[in-house]
């Protein structure tokens, strides 16, 4: 339909779309109800994966089901994308920010030859016009940027955007475009998986733990894991620490590190470094713990403590176990 | 073979930033400026490339005005063998897009075999000139990279990025576009007689009409910066460890309804 509001739909790779799907339309839905549609590139859709989509509030799924879009490659995205995108005559296409989607929808906006709009914040109309803001150095300010012509791309920063309620019963009608589907000139060797920390993943956490240079070594890091499993939290860590060799660099909240933004950010021995805070200052609620009563930290945070974190963790984690088991 | 590193000029981090007259863009007295610090691990990805092969050219490229050529020079002195500048008015308000066409044009002229960016520029975070590049230039391109290695005959480039649990592993034709990740190498320092050295070398300057390219209005535009709200007033809490450590999770069920 012309003037939809496309949603680029991130997965799980198991058929089923990720939960920030729900913020992606929400907000789209905000901006332009009944027109907002999800755009599927996928090899594999489950049924229960378009149910999800149209009770969010998608009213049409393009779904574009080929072998060729796994694992993810921009080329090919950005090709077959671009394609539906000359018939379809999308108002906006939206993505939220991954891994994939950031590159993807970049490379999709220069072959469209238009704009966009990297991890947005915030979208509103003015006029016919759709204007995004935007954090920009380090956070410390904001950007409110617009487009020449549409499609106006942008990505959605997760956790940020109010997710869409699930209507149950509510359907979306499901098209499978006819699709030549693209060569691709990068070839998949492997896929090399993490180790996992059985916790969530730090940029789709609603809790985020964070250890700085406080923890004094690597071993203690198994104190905030405890804790992570306690209230179902990631754990990540500052810079100081990444670089000291305590944590691998995936799991550095900051400018050169991940950039979160969850309902709840408890940081432990973080001073708050401005290229921290880069990285987490859009949480909704700031609890820190540090021994320094003057660490920058305390400035931006809701609720402090000024206390040794290795006293605190185990007393928080035992509070959260009464708490969580009432 | 030839390697071509993008680099931008940004404000350092710990630099403060004040919003100029004009409401859309910041007062540049007084910055300090760097080179964005996912370019060094682009520029010292290409230095250790051209070692280890004992053969070829890393050619620094970067657009903006005067200054710039401070941050060409710097990557002159880690090990870069020439730099160009694009140093032209037309491109003073150039979106990523812009930017990707002015920087394409020069890869064309160039021809190198790879082309390395850091994973985005931190200071407007777009993270979007690497995938754009790509799709102007039609060839493929790797983001957020952890590991990079050519094969002995040039011909493609194994490439691992960094994605949500894990790292995938590509084969790459050349010419492929690279997005460089924090982890991918450690940065060195330039050493005084590098510093010396790139006093010697090469930065050439190019404007837009040496490229061909017609000037053309961004796609996107600023319509204002503003400043952040502030956060409302937070809370120390006092007492002993296991009162405050109570009263905190009381707080973040009961008041901020957080947990």
């Amino acid at each position: 339909m012309p003037n939809a509001f496309w949603c680029i739909v991130e997965d799980d790779r198991n058929g089923s779309p990720k939960k920030v799907m729900a913020e992606v339309i929400g907000e789209a839905a905000r901006l332009a109800p009944g027109r907002v549609e999800a755009v599927w590139l996928t090899d594999k859709a489950s049924e229960a994966g378009l149910k999800q989509l149209g009770e969010w509030g998608a009213a049409r799924v393009l779904l574009l089901e080929n072998a060729v879009f796994v694992p993810y490659r921009s080329e090919v995205w950005a090709a077959a994308a671009a394609d539906l995108a000359a018939k379809e005559s999308p108002a906006a296409i939206f993505a939220p920010v991954t891994s994939r989607q950031r590159e993807f929808v970049a490379r999709l906006a220069a072959r469209l030859g238009v704009g966009l709009s990297a991890d947005s914040v915030r979208f509103a109309m003015d006029g016919d016009k759709l204007v995004a803001t935007r954090p920009v150095y380090a956070g410390k300010l904001l950007s409110r940027v617009t487009w020449a012509k549409s499609p106006w791309v942008a990505t959605l920063r997760p956790n940020v955007f109010r997710p869409a309620d699930a209507q149950p019963g509510k359907t979306a009608s499901v098209e499978r475009p006819s699709l030549t589907a693209p060569g691709a000139q990068m070839k998949f060797v492997e896929r090399r998986e993490e180790v996992s920390t059985g916790l969530p993943e730090l940029t789709e956490a609603e809790t985020v733990i964070s250890g700085g240079r406080g923890m004094k070594g690597p071993e203690n890091y198994v104190i905030l894991e405890e804790l992570g499993r306690v209230i179902g939290a990631a754990v990540g860590a500052s810079r100081a620490a990444v670089d000291a060799g305590w944590r691998p660099h995936r799991f550095q909240i900051g400018q050169t590190g991940r950039t979160i933004s969850p309902k709840l950010y408890l940081g432990f021995g973080v001073s708050g470094a401005i290229q921290h805070l880069a990285g987490m200052r859009t949480s909704k609620v700031i609890v820190a713990v540090n021994k320094d009563p003057e660490a920058p930290i305390f400035k931006i945070a809701d609720f402090g403590i000024v206390a040794d974190l290795f006293e605190v963790v185990p007393e928080l984690t035992k509070e959260f176990k009464k708490l969580l088991e009432k | 073979m030839k390697i071509l590193v993008t680099i931008k000029q940004v404000p350092d981090t710990a630099t403060q930033v004040k919003i100029a007259a004009d409401g859309k863009t910041i007062d540049t007295t007084g910055i300090t400026w760097i080179v964005s610090p996912y370019d060094e691990f682009a520029v010292e990805e290409a230095l250790r490339i051209k070692e280890k092969r004992g053969q070829g050219e890393v050619v620094a490229v970067s657009l903006g005005p005067d200054r710039v050529k401070e941050a060409l020079r710097s990557s002159l002195a880690m090990g870069c063998d020439r730099a160009i500048h694009l140093n032209d008015a037309a491109w003073s308000a150039a979106d990523t897009l812009a930017t990707a066409k002015a920087l394409a044009a020069v890869i064309k002229q160039e021809a190198p075999q790879l082309v390395l960016c850091g994973r985005q520029a931190i200071d407007d975070d777009m993270g979007a000139v690497t995938a754009q590049l790509a799709e102007l230039l039609g060839w493929p391109c790797a983001y957020w990279i952890m590991e990079a290695a050519i094969d002995a005959d040039g011909k493609t480039v194994r490439a691992a990025r960094q994605v949500e649990g894990g790292l995938e592993v590509f084969d790459l034709p050349l010419p492929a576009v690279l997005a460089a990740q924090k982890g991918l190498n450690e940065p060195r320092y330039p050493t005084l007689k590098g510093i010396m050295g790139a006093k010697k070398k090469e930065i050439k300057d190019v404007k837009a009409a040496d490229l061909g390219i017609a000037s053309e209005p961004s796609q996107l535009s600023i319509v204002g910066l503003e400043a952040l709200p502030p956060r409302p007033a937070g809370r120390i809490i006092q007492g002993d460890v296991p009162t405050a450590v109570k009263e905190l999770v009381r707080a973040l069920r009961e008041d901020a309804k957080a947990i």
